[in-house]
């Protein structure tokens, strides 16, 4: 239980140590720095837009001004006749399949890759440009003439499912996507003495990362080599090789550097699909590369739910049960509607909560289309559990703290499984809590608030507990592989995709953990099809625990070779060789009788130097499979103050104590939670993707959509316990989106206390000035 | 994000760079720091067919005072503003200004007399000009004029500016003892257009206040001089009463949209309470 130490120098001397192969201490906990930084912090990262690319033709597409239209006419003969252009291209000149939904959607919701008789949404792709330069492209986009009759719009997920509202896809002849119910008939309330009410409305997010979607396709040899910018390059590459009628062997997908991705980039975008089109018809390399504006509104959206939310309890303040009825906006195309369900499996939250009642609709409306967003359906469970919680206390007057003591699920009590299915495996949630709260001085803080609020201040002091539980660790299988190469060096090769996340780093450290090799000597490669055999890719947390569980699967499965063909050639038992201090594998206590990796790299290579049951090579691939899902969590704890008379919040202090079982480098880990923490409190404080009533986007561009950066946001005062899982032999959770999900429901908590002395006792996020200071104006004078 | 094609051109001198503005008039934009004109250009808001880089023309970027006035340079670029010792020690309300505007790496390029002559009312040192009482000093081939600033606004991104000329100067009087000013802002986060902002200058004299300034941004089509409120403060004593009365004045003056950022009303609630703490804390300056 330790704040963060301080990175540098320490993680310098923890690097030093690992260069000794200092094996006596475990690799776990070392910060070993960032082996990616150095090409990051000197610009020698390559991006799409950097990998240079002679002779391509560079995209730009025409895209739909309306939410909602008929698509009359599309004339390009004017644009085709402009500098330099080489092709433009509707729906009818790429004849390429409209793509399924997916996500539980059965039915016909179909997403054509360029519209074809109709618009959905402001942004949708409606014809691709293709020229010489990049200026010429956009020149020529400017002409294309589009002539959209103008559809009724549906805006609203309420507004998708009323009387008479327009529907979006005919064929479909409904806007409901997708629908669960799960003891929704029940009166999972009954006994309740008290019932907190609330809704929580869970706005739309851009997920905004800071490299805009981008796409290199380059033809050759009859088949494509692609670089873009994605999380899931074996997802790109399978999904190009069926739209374009290719082998999978003769499409190489490769994900350079990644800036950014946050769910975003974990969908196979309709434009790669044009492009990679355009570019087999033309023979030539085609080139695509987002602007910001046009990536508020093509990458996915997120988040996107409003819950009624339903909370019962006795006078004591024991939870008797819980109602949530989920209503999800999918935007124009349903192509992740599993998220409200993934929402469900979360809604107990950390608590023991005996009974469980909910229903879910998902329906399409006339905006972009949402998905993953970092922490993908579990924040919303959070926030709405959390609020929820907030709300009792005050109906109960208790303390919120005290109210979550009560029913927290106890540490003895795990693996537990909650009513609606989920098995938590490991949990010291109470612990989390307690040190969240000595950190922050809990009591403290509520007597200078009760002093503020004696004084009458006009700066007003809040508190906000958010206690979370979140699930990590989707698509449980991955792959793996280790090699150790003449030299001696070390190459990992994995099916992770980092794109920010520092996997080069990590899996190096467990690769040199296993083998006894400084973090130097080890390479990892992923994100290329044509270097790793197959992979899942980067999301929902899950890396560190299958992926680095395959990495060091494959290393054990090396080392123990390595001891067989030491043993063999020592002539000593396999059971007296081991892995050395020095980095040599040898006999215990006799280091005289050792081989280095080199030395052993060379005979493993050698057919006449091995034992004859062994295949040549120093190598071993591994894909094992995780049995659940693991459960990471923890405490954020918010301290605010709010200007009475103007509504402003300031975030004084924010602290989280983030449980992800064991730590392997905590200053990864620390990225992670102040990421994720940053992206929590702007949900809180500052982001909404808007839409006017005509389905205009109103924050369709960075400056009218409010990403606060460093001035706005707090000094974090980040802390872990560490409680291992028991489900992967690293003993570790994901850290990914931990703080994402702990952080937004502590802020909200945290301004709706600090009005709470005046009646106050819910706000609708982003928490905005005006909307805090309507609040205290409607709830009038304390 | 590319601009459509235009012709640029570099001026050594002030002539030279007037004589290009004669020559290509309504088609010629003069580029300073480029921090509103470049973007505007490469979202293909504007697309002006010549730009006239006037960054090499010598003698426009000095900040003195001069025959009892302060006179600042059209390209005083916003850092040397804030870093600026006399303008730190004897204008109050700029130097509370110059910081707020925009993020640093705007304050290193873009100017004062961009900012003004864009005649963006979220623009920050309109507010501050119009609460000093300041005049543009307008320069073109035939001649120069001097105009009031609250004259030389007429509209969003529109001035009294003739296509021939360019704004050269910003001219403000000199300070007075017992004065005091202030700059506030409300921004969702640095770097944001403003929600509100209020500039406020207060001279006293005798126990009443001899000259008060209130410049309002971005509630109008303009940067706005709430006037009625300044002219009930003049000759007045700085009470709080006065104050609210003036803060209940301004914001009747103000005429803001509802946006993003907020709705009408809400803006104008923060011009009074902004009004309000920003003339008290010049009265605790021009006191000190």
């Amino acid at each position: 239980m330790a704040t963060d130490a301080a990175p540098t120098t320490e993680g310098r001397r923890r690097n030093a140590r690992l260069q000794c192969g200092a094996m006596t201490t475990s690799i776990f906990g070392s910060a070993v720095l960032r082996t990616e930084d150095p090409r990051f912090l000197t610009g020698a990262a390559r991006y799409v837009d950097d990998i240079p690319a002679p002779g391509a033709l560079r995209a730009v597409f025409v895209r739909s001004m309306m939410a909602h239209a008929r698509l009359s006419r599309l004339d390009a003969s004017g644009a085709a006749r402009m500098p330099g252009v080489v092709g433009v291209y509707g729906a009818g000149d790429l004849p390429l399949r409209p793509r399924p939904p997916a996500g539980n959607v059965e039915g016909p919701f179909e997403r054509p890759v360029l519209a074809r008789d109709r618009v959905r949404y402001v942004g949708e792709p409606i014809a691709l440009v293709l020229a010489e330069t990049l200026a010429q492209a956009e020149d020529a986009a400017e002409v294309v003439e589009v002539e959209l009759d103008p559809l009724e719009p549906v805006i609203s997920p309420e507004g998708a499912l009323a009387e008479g509202a327009p529907v979006l896809h005919p064929e479909a002849g409904t806007n409901l996507a997708h629908a669960f119910e799960e003891a929704w008939d029940e009166d999972v309330l009954d006994g309740a003495e008290v019932v907190a009410r609330v809704r929580v409305r869970h706005q739309r997010l851009a997920p905004a990362p800071m490299e805009p979607n981008a796409i290199l396709a380059v033809p050759g040899d009859g088949g494509l080599t692609v670089w873009v910018s994605t999380q899931v390059p074996f997802d790109v590459r399978d999904e190009l090789a069926e739209w374009l009628d290719l082998p999978k062997e003769l499409v190489r997908v490769i994900a350079p550097d990644v800036g950014g991705g946050f769910g975003s980039k974990l969908h196979v975008y309709p434009e790669y699909l044009a492009c990679a089109a355009a570019a087999l018809r033309l023979g030539r390399p085609v080139k695509w590369v987002e602007t910001r504006s046009e990536s508020m509104l093509g990458l996915n959206h997120g988040r996107a739910q409003v819950h009624d939310v339903e909370l019962g309890a006795t006078r004591d303040g024991r939870l008797v049960g819980l109602r949530v009825d989920i209503l999800a906006d999918l935007g124009a195309y349903p192509i992740a509607a599993y998220l409200p369900p993934t929402t469900r499996t979360m809604l107990p939250g950390c608590y023991v909560v005996p009974r469980v009642a909910s229903r879910g609709r998902s329906v399409v409306t006339s905006t972009t289309p949402v998905a993953e967003y970092r922490g993908a359906g579990r924040p919303e469970a959070t926030l709405s559990i959390e609020r929820a919680m907030d709300v009792l206390a005050d109906e109960l007057g208790m303390d919120p703290v005290e109210l979550r003591r009560r029913n927290l699920i106890p540490p003895d009590a795990f693996p537990y499984r909650t009513p609606v299915g989920s098995i938590y495996d490991t949990g010291a949630y109470e612990r989390a809590l307690d040190e969240a709260l000595r950190l922050v001085g809990y009591e403290e803080l509520r007597r200078e608030q009760a002093e503020r609020r004696a004084r009458g201040e006009r700066r007003a002091l809040g508190v906000g507990v958010c206690c979370y539980v979140e699930v990590t660790g989707f698509s449980r299988r991955e792959f793996g592989a280790v090699e150790v190469e003449p030299d001696g060096r070390v190459v990992v090769r994995v099916g992770t995709s980092s794109h920010g996340q520092g996997h080069e780093t990590a899996f190096a450290q467990i690769a040199a953990w296993v083998l006894g090799v400084p973090v130097e000597r080890v390479r990892v490669l992923h994100s290329d099809t044509a270097a790793v055999p197959r992979g899942e890719g980067t999301f929902g947390s899950r890396s560190l625990q299958v992926g680095g569980t395959a990495v060091h699967e494959a290393a054990s499965a090396v080392l123990a070779k390595a001891r067989a063909v030491a043993a063999h050639l020592l002539e000593a038992a396999v059971e007296d060789v081991d892995l050395l201090p020095e980095g040599r594998v040898g006999v215990r206590g006799a280091p005289e009788r050792s081989l280095t990796w080199e030395e052993l790299a060379a005979a493993a290579r050698d057919p006449a130097r091995l034992p004859g049951s062994l295949e040549p090579g120093l190598a071993a691939e591994a894909r094992p499979s995780q049995r659940e899902y693991t459960y990471p969590f923890g405490t954020h704890v918010s301290v605010v103050e709010v200007d009475l008379e103007t509504g402003e919040v300031t975030i004084l202090r924010h602290v989280s104590v983030d449980d992800c079982g064991r730590i392997l480098n905590p200053m990864l880990v620390r990225g992670q939670v102040h990421g994720g923490t940053a992206q929590g409190l702007a949900q809180a404080l500052y982001e909404e993707m808007l839409y006017d009533e005509w389905g205009t986007p109103l924050t369709g561009n960075l400056a009218a959509y409010a990403i606060p950066a460093a001035t706005e946001l707090p000094a974090y005062e980040s802390a872990h316990t560490e409680t291992p899982t028991d489900l992967n032999p690293l003993g570790v959770k994901g850290i990914g989106e931990s703080a994402t999900i702990g952080s937004t429901p502590a802020v909200h908590n945290a301004v709706v206390d600090a009005l709470s002395h005046l009646g106050v006792r819910h706000l609708d996020l982003p928490l905005t000035p005006e909307r805090v200071l309507r609040a205290v104006r409607e709830a009038g004078p304390a | 994000m590319l601009p459509s094609r235009f012709e640029y051109h570099r001026a050594e001198t002030l002539d030279e760079a007037l004589s290009l503005l004669a020559t290509y008039g309504e088609d010629a934009k003069v580029l300073a720091g480029g921090q509103s004109l470049i973007p505007m250009m490469k979202l293909r808001f504007a697309y002006p067919g010549h730009l006239v880089d006037v960054n090499r023309v010598p003698g426009l970027d000095g900040i003195e005072e001069r025959d009892g006035a302060l006179r600042i340079g059209a390209l005083v670029r916003h850092h040397a503003l804030e870093t600026s010792e006399l303008i730190r020690s004897r204008y109050p309300t700029i130097a509370a200004a110059a910081p707020q505007i925009a993020d640093p790496l705007v304050r290193n390029l873009g100017t004062i007399g961009g900012s003004i002559a864009h005649a963006d009312p979220a623009g920050d040192l309109a507010s501050v000009m119009l609460a000093l009482g300041a005049t543009v000093v307008l320069r073109s081939s035939g001649g120069s004029r001097e105009l009031p600033l609250r004259e030389f606004l007429v509209d969003t991104f529109t001035t009294q500016i003739r296509p021939d000329e360019m704004l050269t100067e910003i001219v403000v009087p000199a300070a007075e003892p017992s004065s005091g000013g202030t700059y506030l802002k409300q921004e969702r986060k640095v770097g944001d257009w403003a929600t509100v902002g209020v500039a406020v200058a207060l001279t006293l004299r005798d126990g009443r206040i001899a000259r008060a300034g209130i410049g309002l941004t971005s509630v109008g089509l303009t940067n706005l001089e709430a006037t009625e409120a300044e002219e009930a403060l003049a000759g007045a004593e700085p009470t709080d009463e006065a104050f609210a009365e003036a803060a209940r004045l301004a914001a009747a003056a103000a005429h803001p949209v509802s946006d993003v950022r907020g709705s009408a009303e809400y803006k104008r609630h923060v011009v009074d309470v902004y009004v309000r703490r920003g003339l008290a804390r010049a009265r605790e300056m021009a006191a000190a």
